[in-house]
């Protein structure tokens, strides 16, 4: 899937990968899609929870080699 | 959609009872939340821009989990204090979560407000130029402004 930026949270655990992922979406474009890497496997129900909550959409949540990855598009 | 609130009062100044009224706050400012903590009592100590007194006891805190079991006498010798907070601390930083510090940090970056409860300032005689520069110094009734109005309102 095609992304415009991408952020690395391995290693991170909660909140820092939801509060920096708020971050990272700051300064990008309606529309524009975010890659999030994350290792705390609490990120998979929390991406969505924020996703729901927040108004972006969370495009794709996969698990690939212990690592999750989302897609979140901006609002 | 009008935009949710939520207000912390904070009032423990352990290490533990640290962590909670940070991370709730800055995650719920990164949901939308407008966010205010209320720092009072013990919970002042959060506010000083040296946290490396915050700690954590064993003592007192039976459900703190220990490598091996600790008598009470052992926990009130000098330097368990010390120990058990290294040891935390390592604990945390093992387990990619944030410094208090950090957490401070991304809690004033997602503009969550801080007030310092001004009577239990006075009351311990703290020295404002202690705490951080992004303090607001206010009572209850100051508080009760906000919090009136939140959806979340939590006592840690």
């Amino acid at each position: 899937m095609n992304f415009d930026k991408e952020f690395d949270a391995s290693g991170m655990s909660c909140p820092l990968p939801i509060v920096k992922t708020k971050k990272a979406l700051a300064d990008m474009a309606s529309g524009q899609v975010l890659r999030v890497i994350a290792t705390d496997c609490g990120a998979v129900k929390d991406m969505q929870a924020f996703a729901d909550q927040t108004g972006n959409t969370l495009m794709a949540s996969e698990e690939a080699g212990g690592k999750y990855i989302f897609f979140m598009k901006k609002k | 959609m009008t935009t949710k609130k939520m207000a912390i009062i904070a009032t423990k100044g352990t290490l533990d009872m640290a962590y909670p009224p940070f991370i709730l706050a800055s995650t719920a400012a990164a949901l939308g939340y407008d966010v205010q903590i209320f720092f009072t009592f013990y919970g002042l100590q959060l506010l000083r821009k040296d946290l490396s007194d915050v700690k954590i006891s064993p003592l007192a805190n039976p459900a703190m989990p220990m490598p091996v079991p600790m008598p009470v006498m052992v926990q009130m010798l000098p330097g368990m204090e010390s120990m058990a907070t290294m040891m935390m601390k390592q604990k945390l930083a093992k387990h990619g979560v944030a410094s208090l510090e950090e957490l401070r940090d991304l809690c004033l970056e997602a503009d969550v407000k801080f007030i310092a409860c001004q009577m239990t300032v006075d009351l311990f005689e703290f020295d404002k130029s202690e705490f951080i520069d992004n303090v607001e110094y206010g009572g209850a009734s100051m508080f009760f402004g906000f919090a009136g109005e939140t959806d979340i309102c939590l006592f840690v």
